[in-house]
């Protein structure tokens, strides 16, 4: 996993609570293949991104050449909701998204994007709003995300600061993925189980 | 003595291996699912030479992507090429590291979150995840049941635990006994709007109260798998009576001597007196009326009495902005009777609403009348579709024109290609209505069983209440 540690990026304003997976990424391709020929970055919120024709709508933000080559996305509440489909985070990351700022997030999709190096970051509703409007006032304007000293800072120079578990910090600054963290603990795991199941015979 | 506990904290404390500062927890998980969808996991854990672990305490289904038309065909002759792909894929995933697996053809086979409990596989209790949202349905008999994205599967599968933070609680206490047809799903629907679609973000639920013991078991899973859309990490409901006799014999389920160590430790699992919970809500069972969603978040739900709400009046811009957008998605204008809107299609099946006692429900509107519209019903599982034809119920469907479908996800997510097509508007008994997610341009309207069938009657949006009333 890639470690996370500051980001200065182009920053897209979506207004709008409630964006859910299958915004994010519609179920057609989730059937899709992912390897380093073929990302998921086409299907990158594709049904709001493509008119039926095929062709770009232009008023969706990241058709705008200002927007193109964002790097952090700035959006309403519970940003993720809905279908667990890590395909979201991979059309995000694929994209070049790796970090984003709402007021909420669904749960499952906060951890997917942890999973992946992305950062997800709260910032209270007033603030994610005023970002959106200066990014909508100077487009292709950037923020720099700053995960050490958990700040946002904004276009006219503010920075706003951010709460995250420290958890889940050290594990996006150091890049370590939770597979590794558990094998650590093999025998304590073995030890548990024996006990646990000793108890309950019929779950082993 | 220990301090009085909620049914999740007990759960919770027998589960912990390891807890590391800043409570970060290693969390033992009893039984994991996996469908066609997990090949990012499994392809995941191969990269990485590893293997499942632990390969009876995990199950397969497909379900996903299975066709509901020409089964008797079999998998070959499933058209789909990339959706029979992934059917193979994932028998063959499981193959290589041993899991159980129910495949297409198999007399087991459904919607992974039907034959969980329908086997006895998911119990009270228990830790259970699978790479899918709606997990949260399992918490129906009293167990911890958690939704995960493929990062955490592969590391389930690839150790048998998880690490999770403790997330907070909330009660959503539902008082009063429900008025005639009024269901599971219209009270969850009423807690979501209520409560909002984040209103239980970093939660676990647990529903309580009268009418909630009063649901039959059909009827609670019906809520937990909508505690998803409320935001919550997990629904769950005490254990009673009703959940052991519904256990009791089914193929997983424990047996004998087990049973009775089993039973002794569900028995201890309900929720202390005077536990605390972090949040509570409450509402008033007997208030309630049949319920719809008209925009494309399930927070946006009403009683069939209702009237399409004015954006303008919400006083938070981000729901407006998003509530706008449904109003032209869904080709409605605020103001309009619900009741006035014409239905062109219509879906009852899935892991919300494809149970007995929904089909049960269904053919009690449809019996002796006519579907006005294309509708079709695809049963939860393939042994409640033998269930219901040996009731007799699919004849009450056909003779109403209704498609009598095999056994899948269907139309919930149009994986396998059951779509509404596009600017359609389809009265659907599963619990998601977002922009696409019954097909390209699909509208979606979510409700409960007997309320899809009224509308199939009528061609509309139709209190249900006004069809039973004769009987
Ligand atoms: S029926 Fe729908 S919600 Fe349930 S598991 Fe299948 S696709 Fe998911």
């Amino acid at each position: 996993m890639k470690p996370f540690s500051t980001l200065t990026a182009v920053a897209a304003p979506i207004d709008m609570a409630n964006i859910d997976t299958d915004r994010i990424i519609p179920v057609r391709f989730l059937r899709k293949l992912r390897n380093e020929k073929a990302g998921y970055d086409p299907y990158l919120f594709h049904d709001m991104r493509f008119g039926n024709n095929g062709g770009e709508n232009p008023d969706f933000v990241l058709n705008r050449p200002a927007y193109r080559n964002a790097g952090i996305l700035v959006a309403g509440a519970n940003f993720g909701c809905g279908s667990s489909r890590e395909g979201a985070v991979y059309a995000l990351l694929d994209y070049g998204i790796r970090a984003v700022i709402a007021p909420s997030f669904g749960d499952i999709h906060y951890a997917n994007e942890l999973q992946n190096g992305m950062l997800p970051v709260t910032l209270p509703e007033e603030i994610c709003r005023g970002l959106r409007a200066q990014l909508q006032a100077q487009p292709g304007a950037t923020l720099a995300i700053d995960l050490p000293a958990q700040t946002v800072t904004d276009t006219e120079g503010t920075a706003h600061p951010f709460m995250i578990d420290p958890v889940y910090k050290e594990r996006l600054l150091k890049g370590l993925d939770d597979i590794g963290l558990v094998l650590e603990n093999t025998a304590a795991i073995e030890a548990f189980e024996k006990g646990y199941h000793a108890q309950r015979p019929w779950l082993a | 003595m220990t301090s009085p506990r909620t049914l999740f904290d007990k759960i919770w404390d027998s589960h912990v291996i390891i807890q590391r500062p800043g409570g970060d927890t290693l969390l033992h998980i009893d039984r994991n699912f996996v469908h066609e969808g997990s090949f990012h996991a499994f392809g995941a854990l191969a990269k990485e030479d590893r293997k499942v672990r632990k390969p009876r305490q995990n199950f397969a289904v497909a379900d996903h992507y299975v066709p509901t038309v020409g089964r008797e065909r079999g998998l070959d002759a499933t058209e789909d090429a990339d959706a029979r792909h992934m059917i193979q894929l994932l028998e063959e995933n499981c193959r290589v590291n041993g899991v159980a697996h129910f495949g297409m053809d198999d007399a087991r086979q459904g919607i992974v979150h039907v034959i969980g409990p329908e086997l006895g596989i998911t119990q009270p209790g228990l830790t259970i995840t699978c790479g899918d949202s709606h997990t949260s349905t399992h918490g129906a008999l009293g167990a911890y049941a958690l939704g995960t994205g493929a990062s955490q599967l592969k590391q389930i599968l690839a150790t048998q635990c998880l690490w999770l933070k403790k997330p907070k609680t909330l009660r959503v206490t539902v008082n009063g006994r429900l008025g005639p047809g009024v269901t599971g799903k219209d009270v969850v629907l009423a807690i979501i709007a209520k409560i909002g679609a984040a209103g239980a973000t970093g939660h676990v639920i647990e529903f309580a109260g009268p009418a909630i013991r009063g649901l039959t078991i059909e009827g609670r899973l019906t809520v937990c798998n909508m505690a998803i859309e409320a935001g919550g990490r997990a629904g769950m409901i005490a254990p009673d009576d009703a959940v052991y006799e519904y256990l009791h014999g089914r193929e997983y389920a424990p047996k004998g001597a087990d049973w009775e160590r089993a039973l002794a430790q569900w028995r201890a699992l309900p929720t202390d007196d005077g536990a605390r919970f972090d949040r509570e809500v409450t509402l008033d069972g007997a208030a309630l009326e049949p319920m719809l969603t008209w925009g494309t978040s399930p927070e946006e739900a009403l009683p069939v009495s209702g009237r399409i709400p004015d954006p303008q009046s919400l006083g938070d811009a981000d729901k407006r902005a998003h509530a706008l957008q449904a109003l032209a998605y869904m080709d409605l204008k605020p103001g309009m009777v619900l009741t006035d809107i014409r239905i062109d299609r219509a879906f009852i099946g899935s892991c919300t609403n494809g149970r007995i006692e929904d089909l049960r429900a269904a053919a009690a509107v449809l019996k002796g009348r006519k579907s006005m519209i294309p509708a079709w019903i695809s049963p939860g599982s393939t042994a409640l579709k033998a269930q219901a034809e040996a009731e007799g119920l699919h004849r009450i469907f056909l003779d109403a024109g209704v498609e009598w479908r095999a056994s899948g996800c269907s139309s919930c997510a149009a994986m396998n290609g059951d779509k509404v097509p596009p600017g359609l508007r389809c009265a659907s008994t599963s619990n998601r209505n977002f922009e696409g997610r019954q097909g390209k341009g699909a509208r979606t309207h979510l409700m409960s069983p007997a309320m899809a069938a009224a509308a199939m009657v009528t061609g509309r949006v139709t209190d249900v209440r006004a069809l039973l009333s004769g009987n």
